[in-house]
């Protein structure tokens, strides 16, 4: 769906993008991390043809970008960085622009319907002649996310889609994208939002100061790690008899050497010990990311420039 | 795309309250000259003024003369400033391009919006005049005399030149909205390619006014006199030759061959840099 080699992109003195190679396979849900400026969304205005890449080669849907974009483009629906509209009109008038808008517009029969369609799928289908300026922020990130599956896109690729939604909103969006995706659609969703990429993406890509430190599918990131995790009232007795094993111990947790809970479990239960929770130990795509990534560009420290 | 470019140019409350003022303008200077009968004298204040209280079809052309110095090119410098530079600070414009809309495409719809702009605006302006001018001044036959210079006859006083007919009337006036839509499009193309340039609508609108007072400057500065010619604004006022008999064609001509460069020349720019530009609004 999406493959970039060595894709470079400067402005200025400062190199934004730095040989990223992205491969995004039909049928992904696809989570792109990183911190606030390490190049997500430069990339992914590269993908679109917004921005041009200063080296590298992009392929999207399987055509060159920017070369053919303008074949490309109408096979994706997007949502980049924030969702925008004009507000002095009204949700319904910004879509029927939107629809009319491009060399891939949409027929005057039907606008209508598939006005109706996407405001229903986004949960806005009752929405009135209010102008978007008084939209909340939720409201206008699902009205964004309608004009993105105006379409019917094979890639969607969104920017952040649940910023400014309540939680039941992102559980409708997490839900609403996965649906579109097991029907077909392919996902590119960039956020920093780790908990939502973990229950939505199949696979996750990293970048952090322009550079891409991690692509894998995230089950295989998740897998466990060789360790177990049990907690247990009799701490100190089960860390005597698992003497060697115990890798760590926080009070009445313990993290023990040994890649079967099931066996650590009837090991202590034989010995007349009491076990409140044991599961294998797993890292969270928090502790991964965090890992590879350190703070974000948003945040300025060291030496103060001396005056 | 142009369709949708012309329904946000009418949805766009701006477009119509601008376009208000510039026809409110001419109609309050008529209802104070019709009530005081005090018109500034021939060859001062606004050209034309001093003809119309006699024949208020002549006002159209004294109405235009009344809203090209400032109202009109900030008008125009406005909406074509805002043209691009609005879209990408309304965060519109990565929408519109990865809709897609081909940029030369964008810019072209935009640049035809421009123009239905300015022509609705100059027409409006010339129309509701001339109907302000009917209802107030009344409607005498004009004459022009051959120095240039207009007078307006009545029974009483001038005799000297032309006469000229209703539909004399109306040709030159059609003449000089044509001129000055071409020369409000000058404006247009200036403030266009600056709305490629910036993000910011005021700074495109700003820069393009900067430009005219600078030309406006240079024009009356007689050591500036070599550069003259090639100014926006030299031959601004060159439509007022419409109503010269017979009509002087030289500066009309000039007039229009100037702003054609201007226009094309910044159109050329604004297309190189639009198309050729990261998108990082």
């Amino acid at each position: 769906m999406i493959v970039t080699s060595a894709l470079t992109k400067r402005f200025g003195r400062i190199l934004a993008v730095d040989g990223v190679d992205l491969d995004v396979r039909e049928g992904d849900r696809y989570g792109f991390l990183g911190p606030n400026g390490s190049g997500k969304t430069t990339v992914v205005r590269m993908l679109l043809g917004l921005v041009y890449a200063t080296s590298g080669k992009i392929e999207v849907l399987g055509q060159p970008v920017p070369g053919r974009i303008a074949h490309v483009l109408p096979e994706i629906g997007s949502l980049i960085e924030a969702p925008s509209a004009y507000g002095h009109l009204s949700g319904r008038a910004n879509l029927t622009l939107i629809d009319a808008a491009g060399s891939a517009a949409g027929g005057r029969r039907g606008r209508r319907q598939r006005i109706d369609a996407v405001l229903d799928r986004v949960g806005l289908g009752g929405i009135d002649n209010r102008a978007v300026k008084k939209y909340s922020l939720g409201m206008r990130q699902r009205l964004g996310l309608a004009a993105a599956l105006l379409r019917s896109p094979r890639l969607l690729i969104l920017d952040e889609p649940t910023n400014g939604l309540d939680p039941q909103g992102i559980r409708e969006v997490r839900e609403l994208l996965a649906e579109l995706n097991s029907a077909g659609t392919t996902v590119l969703l960039s956020s920093h939002q780790l908990a939502e990429v973990e229950q939505l993406c199949t696979r996750v890509g990293v970048i952090n100061r322009g550079r891409l430190v991690l692509q894998d599918d995230l089950a295989e990131l998740r897998r466990p790690t060789g360790r177990v995790v049990l907690r247990t009232p009799d701490a100190d007795r089960a860390a005597a008899l698992l003497d060697g094993r115990v890798a760590g111990r926080e009070q009445d947790r313990l993290i023990v050497a040994d890649a079967e809970p099931a066996a650590v479990n009837s090991q202590l239960v034989a010995a007349g010990l009491r076990v409140s929770e044991v599961s294998a130990e797993r890292r969270s795509l928090e502790d991964l990311v965090l890992s590879l990534t350190g703070s974000g560009s948003d945040r300025v420290d060291g030496q103060r420039p001396s005056r | 795309m142009i369709r949708v470019e012309l329904v946000k140019l009418a949805r766009r409350p701006r477009s119509w309250v601008s376009i208000a003022l510039l026809c409110g303008l001419p109609v309050l200077v008529a209802v104070f000259v019709a009530v005081t009968h005090i018109a500034p004298a021939p060859g001062q204040g606004p050209t034309l003024l001093s003809a119309v209280l006699s024949n208020g079809s002549l006002f159209p052309a004294a109405a235009l003369a009344i809203v090209l110095p400032i109202f009109l090119p900030v008008a125009v410098a406005v909406v074509a400033g805002d043209a691009v530079a609005g879209e990408a600070s309304s965060g519109m414009l990565r929408y519109l391009l990865a809709r897609p809309v081909r940029r030369t495409r964008l810019l072209a719809a935009k640049l035809i919006a421009l123009i239905v702009y300015v022509l609705l605006a100059v027409v409006t302006v010339a129309v509701t005049s001339y109907l302000t001018g009917r209802l107030l001044f009344g409607n005498r036959p004009v004459a022009l005399t051959q120095s240039g210079g207009i007078t307006a006859s009545n029974v009483a006083t001038s005799l000297s030149g032309t006469a000229m007919t209703p539909a004399e009337v109306l040709i030159r006036t059609l003449g000089a909205v044509a001129f000055i839509a071409v020369s409000m499009l000058g404006v247009g193309a200036i403030a266009l390619f600056l709305s490629t340039i910036t993000d910011s609508s005021l700074g495109a609108a700003l820069g393009a006014l900067a430009a005219l007072v600078t030309s406006e400057v240079l024009v009356a500065l007689n050591a500036a006199a070599a550069v003259s010619p090639y100014l926006p604004t030299r031959y601004w006022l060159a439509w007022v030759d419409f109503f010269r008999q017979p009509i002087l064609w030289r500066n009309i001509d000039r007039g229009f061959a100037v702003q054609g460069v201007y226009v094309l020349v910044f159109l050329a720019a604004a297309w190189a840099n639009f198309a050729s530009k990261d998108i990082t609004s």
